[in-house]
C-alpha cells in the first residue's frame, strides 16, 4: 500500500505531468494560452488575480526552500531551527492567505459574474476542485501543525522533504511518507493528482510566464512562412503544429 | 541604409460616403466567429464622433502608443518591461466589453413560434455574452452619422482646445466618415508591448500579424496599441488583429474593405522605407514635426542609389518595379497630400489618409457661393478654422498648415479641372498657387478621381518559387501541364489529389478575368458570345461553360 501511493502514484503522475506537456505543446500550441477573462469583469479579478498570483508565487517559492534545501544546510550557514519554523511559518503564512484570499475571490467572481460562468469548462472545475484542496490541506498543515501543534510534533524537513528528495533522485523511500501525519499525505496525494491534471488544464500557462520579454528587441521581426501563397495548407488533426 | 518594404494604404476621406460596406465584408470574411462577435478589423466612424471603442484616442486614459521621455528615448506610454510583467495579473489599461459593447442578437424565434395574438410578437436582444435579455445601449458605431451627437459628441478627444468654437457654430456642423484599419505601424507599439513575443512584422512585407500558436492572452498589446486595433477572443483567449488581408495580398489581389469599396477611395501598394533611421524619426522631439520625420524615412524606389541598396538587401526585382509605380508612393511623396492618423502616437503609422475637403465645400455652397472658385475656397479654409484643426488634430497632432496645403491642393484641383472639364483653357496658375505643375496636377486628379483597379491597387505577389521547389522536391512535374496553374494541377493523381485549389487564388483568376475587361460581356466579340435564345440544349457552346479538362465535352 505504501510502495503503492509513495513511489507508483507519484512515479506515474510526474510521467503524465512530463510527458503531457510535451504532448500538449506539439499538439495543441493553439490552446495554450491563460483563457483570460478580464474583458467580462474587471472589477474583481484585478483585486483577486494578483493577490492570488502573487500569493502563489510565495507559496510556490516556500515550497521550493522546504523541500529542496535540506536541514543541515540551513544549519551549515547559522538559521537554527527556531528561526527556520519562524521564518517558515510566517512567510507560509502570509503568503497562503494571500493565495487563499484571492482564491476565494476569484471563485466568488467565476460562480457569480455570468458570462465568466458559462466560459468556465469542466476541466477547470476539476482543477478549481484538486487547486482548492491543495492549497487548504496546505494551510491546515501551517496553522494546524506548526501553529497550535495538533496531532503532535511533526518537522516536515525531517520526514516529508526527504522522501520528496529521495523521490527526485529515483530512490524513494516510502517509510518515511508512511509516517506522515494523515494532513501531509492529503497534501501530498491532491498535489500529485493536481500535477497529473496539469498538462490538460489552462495551468499550462505557468510554463510561459514571459521571461524573455525582459531580454528580446521591443519589435520583432519575422519572415513569412515556407507555405503555399494565399493561404494556410490544410491541417490535418495529426499534423504537429508550426512544422 | 536598411530598406525595408511596407505594404501600405491611404484612403481618399472625401470619397467616403459612409456605407460600411468595408466593415460588413471584413467582418464577414474574417470576425464572423463566435468570440469576435465584438471585433471590428474595419470599421468606420463619424468625426466629430468617439470612435471605436469609446475615446480611443484619449491616450491619458488608455495609456496606449509611446512616448519620448526627456533623454530622448522612447518609451511604452504604459510603462517598460518590468511594469507589464508586474501587472500581467490584471492588466490595468484593458478597455472592458463596455467600452466596445455588448454583442447581442435576437430571439427571433419568438416570431415564428408565437401563437396568434393580438399584438406582434417581439424578437427580444439577446446578449451573445452572457445568454441574457439585454439592453441595446451601444454599438461599434451608434453615434453614426451625428447620431446622438448632441449628448457624445462632446467627449470627442480630438474636440480638445477648440471646444468652444464647435459649439459657437454648431448649426453649421460639419461631419465627415473615417474607416479605420490597423495602422501596420513601422513602430509598433502592440509588438513591443507583447510578452511573448507574439506579434511580429514581416519582414518581407511589413505587415503586422498575431502568431495563434504562440500568444499566451497576456492582453498588453490590446492596452498597447493607440489605435484600439488589436481585439481580444474571449473564446479563444488570444488576441487576432487585421491581417491586411495577408492570404489575398500575397497573390496580388487587395484587402477585402478595398475590394468591396463602393466609393473605390482607397489605394495599396508599397512603400520602401529606412529601417535604420524609425527609431530616430519617432523620437522627433516637436510633436509637429513627426509628419515630415515620417516621409523622410521613406526612399524613393526611382532613385538608382535606393535601387541599388534595395536589391542588395534582398527586396525582388519586381517589388522594386511595383513600389515605383505605388499610388501610395505618389500620394504620399509626390502629390503630397496624404498624413498619417495621429502621428503624435509615434508608431509611425502605414495606413494613412487624404483629408476630406467636403465639410468646407458644404459651407461654401450653402453661402450660394460658388464652391469650385479657387479663390472662394481658399478664403473659406482660411476662415474656417473648426473642420482644419479638428482634422490637423487627427492628422498632424495639431499643426494646422499641412492641412491647409493639402486643402488647398484639392480646392486647386476642383478649379483647374473644371476649366478642363467646360472645355476651357486651363489656368495654370492654380497649380502654380498650390507649388504645382499643370501636368502633376491632372495626374492627380486622374489617380483621385477615375484611376482604375490596377492603378488603385499595386501589389506585387509575394515571392514563394523557392519554398515550393524545396517543399514539393520530389513530387514536382518536370513537364508543365497546364501553364495557368501547374502547381495545383492534379492530373497525375486525380482529382483531389496535392493541394486544394486555394480559394484566393480561385477567386484572383475569376476576379482578374472579370476587371481586366472593359465591357461587361466577355466574350465581347459577338462571334463568341452565346445566345441562349438560339441555343437548342445540344452540345456545350464554346464560353457557356467553364473549360473541364478531363471529361470531355458537358
Amino acid at each position: 500500500m505504501n510502495v503503492l501511493l509513495w513511489v507508483i502514484v507519484p512515479y506515474l503522475c510526474l510521467a503524465v505531468f512530463v510527458v503531457g506537456h510535451a504532448w500538449r505543446y506539439r499538439y495543441d500550441k493553439f490552446g495554450w494560452t491563460t483563457r483570460s477573462s478580464q474583458l467580462y469583469e474587471d472589477r474583481l479579478l484585478r483585486l483577486g488575480s494578483p493577490l492570488f498570483h502573487f500569493g502563489m508565487l510565495g507559496v510556490i517559492g516556500g515550497h521550493v526552500i522546504g523541500l529542496l534545501v535540506p536541514r543541515s544546510w540551513t544549519a551549515a550557514v547559522g538559521i537554527d531551527d527556531h528561526l527556520y519554523h519562524y521564518a517558515a511559518v510566517g512567510g507560509g503564512l502570509v503568503a497562503g492567505v494571500m493565495t487563499l484570499v484571492g482564491m476565494t475571490i476569484l471563485i466568488y467572481r467565476r460562480r457569480t459574474v455570468g458570462p465568466v460562468f458559462s466560459a468556465t469548462t469542466p476541466m477547470d472545475k476539476v482543477m478549481y476542485a484538486f487547486l482548492g484542496a491543495a492549497i487548504v490541506l496546505g494551510m491546515w498543515n501551517t496553522i494546524a501543525g506548526s501553529v497550535f501543534s495538533l496531532g503532535g510534533e511533526y518537522n516536515y524537513r525531517e520526514g516529508v522533504s526527504v522522501w520528496y528528495r529521495s523521490f527526485l533522485a529515483l530512490q524513494p523511500d516510502a517509510d518515511l511518507m508512511a509516517q506522515a501525519p494523515i494532513g501531509f499525505k492529503l497534501h501530498a496525494l491532491v498535489a500529485f493528482g493536481l500535477f497529473a491534471l496539469w498538462p490538460f488544464t489552462r495551468l499550462v500557462h505557468v510554463f510561459s510566464a514571459p521571461l524573455g520579454y525582459l531580454t528580446r528587441p521591443y519589435i520583432v521581426y519575422r519572415s513569412r512562412d515556407d507555405r503555399p501563397l494565399g493561404n494556410a495548407a490544410p491541417r490535418r488533426g495529426w499534423d504537429q503544429v508550426g512544422r | 541604409m536598411r530598406v525595408m518594404a511596407q505594404m501600405a494604404m491611404v484612403m481618399n476621406l472625401d470619397k467616403c460616403i459612409g456605407c460600411h460596406t468595408c466593415s460588413v465584408t471584413c467582418k464577414q470574411a474574417w470576425t464572423n466567429r463566435t468570440g469576435t462577435e465584438y471585433v471590428w478589423f474595419n470599421n468606420v466612424e463619424t468625426r466629430p464622433g468617439l470612435g471605436y471603442p469609446r475615446t480611443y484616442e484619449d491616450q491619458e486614459e488608455w495609456q496606449g502608443g509611446w512616448v519620448r521621455k526627456p533623454n530622448g528615448r522612447l518609451a511604452l506610454r504604459a510603462g517598460g518591461r518590468w511594469k507589464k510583467l508586474l501587472t500581467i495579473f490584471s492588466n490595468p489599461k484593458l478597455p472592458s466589453i463596455e467600452d466596445y459593447y455588448e454583442p447581442w442578437t435576437y430571439d427571433y424565434e419568438t416570431l415564428t413560434n408565437s401563437p396568434q395574438t393580438d399584438t406582434f410578437p417581439v424578437a427580444r436582444p439577446k446578449s451573445l455574452i452572457s445568454g441574457k435579455d439585454m439592453n441595446v445601449e451601444w454599438s461599434a458605431n451608434w453615434d453614426d452619422d451625428l447620431g446622438g451627437s448632441h449628448e457624445h459628441a462632446a467627449r470627442d478627444v480630438m474636440l480638445k482646445g477648440i471646444e468652444d468654437k464647435v459649439k459657437l457654430e454648431f448649426e453649421q456642423t460639419f461631419m465627415f466618415y473615417l474607416p479605420r484599419i490597423c495602422e501596420h505601424c513601422l513602430n509598433p507599439s502592440c509588438a513591443a508591448s507583447c510578452p511573448s513575443g507574439a506579434i511580429y512584422k514581416r519582414s518581407e512585407d511589413g505587415i503586422v500579424l498575431v502568431d495563434q500558436d504562440r500568444c499566451r492572452g497576456w492582453r498588453m498589446c490590446v492596452s498597447g496599441c493607440p489605435y484600439k486595433k488589436v481585439y481580444f477572443n474571449h473564446k479563444t483567449g488570444k488576441a487576432e488583429k487585421c491581417t491586411f488581408c495577408y492570404p489575398r495580398v500575397e497573390v496580388g489581389i487587395p484587402t477585402v474593405c478595398s475590394e468591396t469599396c463602393v466609393g473605390r477611395l482607397r489605394y495599396i501598394g508599397l512603400m520602401l522605407y529606412d529601417a535604420d533611421r524609425v527609431l530616430e524619426a519617432a523620437s522627433t522631439e516637436d510633436e509637429h514635426g513627426l509628419y515630415e520625420a515620417q516621409r523622410n524615412v521613406f526612399l524613393d524606389p526611382r532613385d538608382p542609389e535606393v535601387e541599388r541598396a534595395a536589391l542588395a538587401a534582398g527586396i525582388e526585382p519586381d517589388w522594386l518595379e511595383a513600389a515605383k509605380r505605388s499610388p501610395v508612393l505618389r500620394l504620399i511623396t509626390d502629390y503630397q497630400v496624404a498624413l498619417p492618423l495621429h502621428p503624435e502616437y509615434r508608431t509611425m503609422p502605414m495606413v494613412w489618409y487624404i483629408p476630406p475637403l467636403s465639410p468646407v465645400v458644404d459651407v461654401v455652397q450653402e453661402t450660394g457661393h460658388d464652391a469650385e472658385d479657387r479663390g472662394n475656397l481658399f478664403a473659406a479654409i482660411d476662415a474656417l478654422r473648426i473642420p482644419v484643426e479638428y482634422l490637423a488634430n487627427l492628422f498632424t497632432a495639431g499643426d494646422v498648415e499641412p492641412v491647409d496645403g493639402v486643402l488647398k491642393k484639392l480646392a486647386a484641383m476642383r478649379s483647374y479641372m473644371r476649366d478642363i472639364n467646360l472645355g476651357r483653357d486651363p489656368d495654370e496658375s492654380i497649380p502654380a498657387a498650390v507649388g504645382m505643375t499643370g501636368e502633376q496636377m491632372y495626374e492627380m486628379f486622374r489617380l483621385l478621381a477615375i484611376a482604375k483597379y490596377a492603378e488603385r491597387y499595386v501589389i506585387p505577389s509575394a515571392h514563394a518559387e523557392q519554398a515550393h521547389a524545396l517543399e514539393e522536391l520530389a513530387t514536382d512535374c518536370a513537364v508543365d501541364f497546364d501553364a495557368a496553374g501547374s502547381y495545383y494541377d492534379q492530373a497525375l493523381l486525380g482529382e483531389g489529389a496535392g493541394y486544394p485549389t486555394p480559394v484566393a487564388v480561385e477567386n484572383f483568376r475569376m476576379l482578374q478575368d472579370r476587371q481586366t475587361s472593359d465591357t461587361l460581356a466577355a466574350p465581347d466579340d459577338k462571334a463568341t458570345r452565346v445566345n441562349l435564345l438560339n441555343w437548342d440544349g445540344k452540345g456545350a457552346p464554346e464560353g457557356l461553360f467553364p473549360p473541364q479538362r478531363d471529361r470531355g465535352g458537358a
